[in-house]
């Protein structure tokens, strides 16, 4: 079996006197899919922003292929955001720049590190708007004329444009109509596939959570409570919680 | 010769917490073991434990006690206590699962979600695609149909895309969880063919088949399931 | 316009620099204004400008008889470095006989006493505003930029905070997504004055809103290059011969845009040209916007035709 690439282990945060993440542990191989369900306020969110770096725990590690990320400095961290990693927001808007058009938008990862040839970054940009199917011809437009599930899109486009092997989702469902939803788990999961990508995806959707992970874990105030492969968990749930929380989705 | 699946000591319960912690015992005790080349039928009244049983054997519900031990990669691996990444490999390389329900995937056409696990096993996209072609048609399934996802297929059309997706990647194990139960006779024929041709290849079959023709034809022989509150 | 002890004091007809008159110099205040502790101060700012080329440095900018937008930023800069036996130049827009130009040379002139020149040759510090004269300058000459928004980023990221962090990590690709923005809706890159520059291969720069024509000649420049912000409360600094690159495309590569026209007065071809309208019917000629290398190119053309 291959070693993670990202590893972490006994991740504590509190905010004032509320435990946001308590002893939480992870890990993710390479081309898999985990996802992290639980309600709101469960700690999930705050765990991803832990894991990618964006937030500090106040104990705990976590490691990008043997390596510190809390210790490793804001260059090099950004450095890995931009290459190695890629985080999709719930939000569209803090993923994309809705004043650069759907190619600007794509295209800024590649010259961000080092594409200096427009032909080539246009044409890197029109490829991947067809992968996430953006019609070519509003690569030129701004995003925030596209609806909000083309703009989930153009933000995931945005977000592979540089080949990462990890990809950060927090919610990328989230604000979508759900036959949107569908169409847009579905591209999640196809390109994930193709690329070989390993995905820590957080949601509140348990179905989607079905479709995409490999492996999930269940959180519910700031712990981890329940874990391990995606379909024994939803099928066998042995917390009370996971129970609960599985017995509570309609079946459609 | 080591069996192809087997279980030691595999006992089973459910706890309900949402009901007061009911716990409901399933299975107790259970001894199997499938040869290569065998086909095993799961034997017992309505309610005793058999689709629980096929679920612990996929590693989709977890053991309470006992071992589930497949062959894999030349190797015993326990599936109730391996990493998650080790079932996800087994499932992937050995062990199939055909299911009386299918599991629509959003968007994906029927040709591809049988292709998946063929590609998945390193098999080539279009060897892979042709595969699953020839298969949806041994199995009546008209081509115009294969093109599209399956969500508004009919019952019987969902299940032969499910047998597809189960026999085309050609596991070493196969469990089959009433594979023929919305079938007509004509189509329960082919899966009958089906099993006996992969059991003529070595595939070891679990399964559970409520028509007793198909059971006839396909099974070496029956495995008793009991019900828990029975048998204590 | 030129007032008419400006004139007399240097004037066009006048080849020789103007001395400094001690009698005129005015009582009261400090040599070149600001106090000797504010000039230190700035020098230390300067002296960090150019220890870490293209870098703002943020500095105590002092309010200044003028208002901000009129080159506060560039007169401290000037005070600072100002010694008795200098001369300067003053230019806006490239010329030398602008009311800007004019009201700062005579303020030096009345608060530092120093010898104040329209020629380029003879300066040993050149204030401007918006252009670099088209003489090739000398490692003894200082550029002094007066600079509105020192910040290359600023209309890209609002943020002082992100953009800081941006220069920190050397993080420029949204420059470039702004020059890809141009291309993809013009066909080339638009921006025609405060061309972003890459400075010493590490700095992103804003050159002040000096034409874009002017960019090639920060690159290498023998002269000390500094550049003042007074409303920003910025200095930053380009050393002699330092690499200066304008941000470009491997396919649409920096070209420096310069109207397709010859002077009207002197009939260069190869200097950036102003367009003049000349009447109300639609007149117009295009003359040097550099008005004393203008001159000296009349000048010479004039004992020329003389000597023949």
């Amino acid at each position: 079996m291959t070693t993670p690439l990202l590893t972490a282990e006994g991740l504590t945060l509190r905010f004032g006197a509320i435990p946001a993440l308590l002893d939480v542990a992870i890990d993710v191989a390479e081309g898999e899919v985990v996802a992290i369900v639980g309600e709101s306020g469960s700690g999930k969110t705050t765990l991803l922003r832990v894991l990618s770096g964006l937030m500090s725990p106040d104990a705990g590690t976590v490691r990008w292929l043997g390596q510190d990320v809390h210790a490793m400095g804001e260059a090099a961290r950004r450095r890995l955001m931009r290459t190695e990693w890629g985080f999709v927001h719930q939000n569209p808007r803090d993923g994309l720049r809705l004043n650069v058009s759907a190619g600007g938008n794509v295209g800024e990862r590649l010259m961000a590190v080092g594409a200096r040839h427009y032909g080539n970054i246009r044409t890197e940009a029109l490829s991947w708007l067809a992968r996430v199917e953006v019609d070519a011809a509003r690569i030129d437009d701004l995003p925030r004329t596209f609806s909000g599930g083309m703009q989930q899109r153009l933000q995931i486009a945005r977000t592979l444009v540089t080949r990462p092997r990890l990809v950060f989702m927090d919610e990328p469902t989230g604000g979508l109509d759900v036959s949107v939803q569908a169409r847009l788990l579905d591209l999640i999961r196809s390109l994930s596939r193709e690329l070989g990508l390993s995905v820590l995806i957080v949601t509140h959707d348990i179905a989607a959570a079905r479709l995409l992970a490999d492996r999930i874990l269940v959180m519910r105030r700031g712990r981890v409570v329940e874990q391990g492969l995606t379909d024994r968990v939803l099928d066998d749930p042995q917390h009370p919680y996971t129970q609960l929380l599985v017995s509570s989705v309609l079946a459609a | 010769m080591i069996p192809a699946l087997r279980t030691e000591g595999l006992a089973k319960a459910f706890t309900l917490h949402l009901q007061g912690g009911t716990r409901i015992p399933v299975l107790g005790g259970v001894d199997l073991a499938v040869q290569r080349g065998e086909c095993v039928a799961l034997w017992g009244p309505s309610g005793a434990g058999k689709s629980t049983l096929m679920r612990c054997l996929y590693g989709n519900y977890g053991a309470g006690t006992g071992r589930i031990l497949l062959r894999h990669r030349g190797e015993e691996l326990d599936l109730a206590t391996a990493d998650p990444r080790a079932v996800i490999e087994a499932r992937r390389e050995t062990l199939g699962y055909v299911s009386q329900f299918l599991r629509v995937i959003p968007r994906v056409a029927t040709r591809d979600i049988v292709a998946e696990p063929m590609i998945a096993r390193g098999v080539p996209r279009e060897e892979a695609l042709a595969r699953a072609t020839a298969l949806l048609r041994r199995l009546n399934l008209p081509d115009r149909l294969h093109g599209l996802p399956p969500a508004t297929f009919s019952g019987g059309e969902q299940q032969r895309v499910n047998l597809a997706r189960g026999f085309a990647p050609g596991y070493p194990v196969l469990l089959l969880d009433e594979p023929t139960a919305s079938l007509d006779a004509a189509n329960r024929a082919i899966v009958v063919a089906l099993i006996n041709e992969a059991k003529a290849q070595g595939t070891a079959i679990v399964g559970i088949f409520h028509d007793a023709e198909v059971r006839e034809a396909v099974a070496d022989r029956l495995f008793d399931v009991l019900p828990q509150q029975d048998a204590a | 316009m030129s007032t008419p002890d400006d004139r007399s004091a240097e004037g066009r007809g006048h080849l020789n620099r103007s001395r400094p008159n001690e009698g005129t110099m005015m009582e009261g205040y400090n040599f070149a204004y600001l106090d000797e502790a504010t000039k230190r101060m700035i020098r230390r700012a300067i002296l960090k400008a150019v220890a870490i080329p293209g870098h703002q440095i943020p500095f105590g900018a002092r309010e200044m008889p003028l208002p901000y937008g009129w080159g506060t930023g560039g007169i401290q800069v000037t005070a600072s470095i100002l010694g008795p036996a200098d001369t300067l130049k003053v230019i806006d827009q490239g010329s030398d006989d602008t009311t800007n130009a004019i009201s700062i040379r005579r303020f030096f002139r009345r608060v530092a006493g120093v010898a104040t020149t329209e020629r380029t040759a003879e300066a040993s510090v050149i204030q401007t505003r918006h252009r670099i004269p088209e003489r090739t300058l000398r490692e003894d000459q200082i550029m002094v930029y007066q600079v509105p928004q020192p910040e290359p980023l600023f209309k890209l990221e609002p943020r002082r905070a992100e953009t800081k962090r941006l220069h920190a990590l050397a993080d420029y690709g949204l420059m470039h997504v702004r020059l890809y923005e141009d291309i993809a809706r013009l066909g080339h890159i638009a921006k025609a004055y405060d061309y972003p520059v890459m400075v010493n291969g590490r700095y992103l720069m804003s050159p002040s809103p000096i034409p874009a024509f002017d960019n090639p000649k920060m690159h290498r420049m023998a002269a000390l290059q500094l550049f003042g912000a007074g409303r920003e409360k910025r200095i930053y600094a380009i050393p002699p011969y330092t690499e200066v690159r304008s941000l470009d495309f491997e396919d649409h590569p920096f070209r420096p845009i310069r109207a397709p026209h010859a002077c009207a007065f002197c009939g260069s071809t190869d200097t950036y040209l102003d367009e003049v309208i000349t009447d109300d019917a639609g007149g117009r000629m295009f003359v040097c916007s550099d008005t004393d290398f203008c001159t000296e190119r009349q000048d010479a053309a004039a004992s020329r035709e003389a000597a023949e």
